[in-house]
């Protein structure tokens, strides 16, 4: 059996985002790692590995520097790496993303197509679905728990909604997206690292897409557009009032949620 | 694609078992706002489902003014590949120029699939849209064009923030977040204009099949997905005290949640703690109630969008991370804010 993980290399929110003195985000003093459900993916993956002897490719598109994920997506176990990495692809939006790695995993065999539900840069959860809806495969959204019968050609997964869950079945190949609750990720071993290092990675330009126009790459082939973005200033103090009575307090705390839409 | 041809405002009106989702009435709110910036004003609700007629009139008196129905048993329970196929075709026969979808677990999983389908931009998890000119200011060699969905959503775990536009493909999608935007107050008795459609179901390899639907039955709720948060401290005194709480909770449909000292004193359960030791929650709004606000505490719940503390000492710190804070006495405050919230509320419908 062959699984590919897509993996995505974005900048660290959990150990505290760090901001500049204008209150502005500082990209560049937070450490890039590999995006948590995107790990988590990679652990389901590796579990398929040790199961049954499943083969895994990470493959990750992005800047020259996000080898450093693939490498260590190695270390944990993974066999085989891809680096989708050109200039022409910069800018691109989540149609264009999709259409850029559905190019590249189409010169590629898999069963099954892991990617991680969201990343925290973006948070869209949109790239997994439409990866799917472009090689025309079954998705399975919100995965927590993916089971495999590799005789039958399909598996079985569980599959996460707000008040309840579904188990769902699909005809593989599919592309299942993961939630950090198919577990916690494992550790890189030395052995791993070391053999990391000694592995190569595959490096695919423009050129190696398969069946992907141009019109449909990178900014020019993104249908939506930036009109502005910026960096929300880090919050000030707010309001403080210390009102004569209960009801003064009420009234005031009754009109600001009525303001803010609460109630 | 003329895009041109793309005209009015299309809602994804979202059911589970045969119950709109609260985001659908959301969703029309909004539509109906956006359809007031526009040449065409209809608003129209896409229903997708088996056996979900009965559901149109509500979408009505929340201000659909035509409901295309697609009703087939194969629609029964949300699969991927029949509710975008179902939506897809919805979108190729009657061209919206907008389509907006609750960013739901449903919404999450249907909007890309379908913005990939029919070729256009989908932006995720808005929590502001507006009608404007893109670019927003005029440029040189740029063509501005009018009357452009302007979708704005945070990014980067909330901490930037970024407007959308989608000037050159139809329709123009977003996913909303839900709680986000405001419901009409429902028009009793209001008709909308039903259209019946079924571009036809036949299975292939995409279609899944449901094994299983188990719903949730949690004991103790999930304070990370609480969109209200009423969380006590120390200073709520006593473990019988909380029930004031629960009851500001219970008329705003939040959860109650609480400190570590609260924990530590055996009043609430481990899973009800926000903070570095506890759980870091990001609800629309978070009542710190009773809370000093350690810096421990702080980082589990100063990314909330909405802070509110109540606390008898003015120099808490709850008070430097609070978007409104209150000096004062919870035990006054905080039954009287119950009553008054519960009649505002009644008073809403």
């Amino acid at each position: 059996m062959k699984v590919v993980v897509c993996i995505k290399q974005v900048p660290d929110t959990k150990g505290g985002v760090k901001f500049k003195p204008d209150g502005t985000l500082d990209r560049g003093a937070m450490l890039a790692i590999m995006n948590p459900d995107d790990k988590a993916g990679l652990e389901a993956a590796l579990k398929l590995k040790d199961e049954y002897g499943a083969e895994v490719t990470v493959l990750t598109m992005g800047l020259p520097k996000a080898e450093a994920v693939l490498r260590e997506a190695m270390a944990m176990g993974a066999d085989k790496a891809v680096l989708v990495t050109d200039r022409v692809l910069g800018g691109a939006d989540t149609w264009a993303t999709s259409s850029t790695i559905a190019g590249a995993l189409r010169n590629l065999d898999y069963d099954l197509i892991i990617t991680g539900r969201q990343a925290i840069d973006g948070d869209t959860a949109q790239v997994g679905p439409q990866i799917s809806e472009h090689l025309g495969l079954p998705v399975i959204s919100y995965a927590e728990e993916i089971k495999v019968d590799e005789k039958a050609k399909k598996v079985v997964v569980k599959r996460q909604f707000e008040d309840r869950y579904h188990m769902v079945e699909a005809k593989m190949p599919c592309l299942i997206t993961a939630l950090a609750e198919l577990g916690e990720p494992r550790y890189m071993t030395p052995g791993g690292i070391f053999d990391a290092f000694e592995k190569d990675v595959t490096v695919w330009g423009r050129p190696d897409l398969k069946d992907v126009d141009d019109s449909n790459l990178g900014l020019k082939g993104s249908p939506t557009q930036i009109a502005k973005a910026s960096d929300k200033v880090k919050k000030g103090q707010g309001e403080k009032v210390a009102p004569d009575s209960a009801d003064e307090a009420v009234e005031y705390l009754v009109g600001k949620l009525t303001e803010k839409h609460v109630i | 694609m003329s895009l041109e041809e793309y005209k009015g405002v299309f809602i994804f009106a979202q059911q589970v078992d045969n119950e709109l989702s609260s985001i659908a009435l959301e969703l029309l709110g909004k539509a109906k706002d956006l359809a007031n910036d526009l040449d065409e004003k209809k608003v129209t609700a896409v229903l997708l489902g088996d056996n979900v007629g009965g559901l149109v009139d509500t979408l009505a008196e929340y201000g659909a003014d035509r409901v295309i129905v697609v009703d087939d048993p194969e629609l029964k329970d949300y699969r991927t590949e029949p509710y975008t196929h179902a939506l897809a075709s919805v979108i190729n026969e009657y061209k919206p120029e907008i389509l907006l979808v609750g960013a739901t677990a449903i919404g999450r999983d249907l909007g890309p699939r379908v913005s990939s389908r029919v070729h256009t931009g989908l932006t995720a998890d808005c929590t502001q849209l507006d009608i404007g000119d893109f670019p927003l200011e005029p440029k040189e060699g740029v063509e501005q064009k009018h009357k452009q969905l302007l979708m704005t959503r945070p990014a980067f775990g909330g901490n930037t923030i970024a407007t959308i536009a989608c000037p050159d493909f139809r329709p123009q999608m977003a996913t909303v977040r839900p709680g986000v935007m405001q419901k009409i107050a429902p028009v009793k008795g209001a008709k909308a204009e039903v259209v019946n459609y079924n571009p036809g179901f036949a299975e292939n390899d995409c279609y899944t099949k449901i094994l299983e639907i188990v719903k949730a039955v949690s004991e103790v709720e999930d304070i990370q997905e609480a969109k209200i948060l009423v969380s006590g401290g120390r200073g709520v005194g006593s473990p019988e005290n909380f029930k004031i709480l629960e009851d500001l909770a219970k008329v705003l449909h939040g959860t109650v949640s609480c400190s570590r000292a609260v924990v530590d004193s055996g009043w609430k359960p481990k899973d009800l703690q926000v903070g570095q030791t506890g759980k870091t929650v990001r609800p629309k709004v978070y009542f710190a109630i009773g809370i000093s606000g350690a810096i421990q505490h702080v980082a589990g719940m100063e990314e909330s969008d909405l802070i509110i503390a109540i606390n008898k000492d003015e120099n808490a710190p709850i008070f430097d991370v609070a978007d409104y804070g209150v000096v004062g006495d919870l035990n006054k405050i905080v039954p009287a804010l119950t009553k008054k919230i519960e009649e505002a509320l009644a008073a809403k419908g």
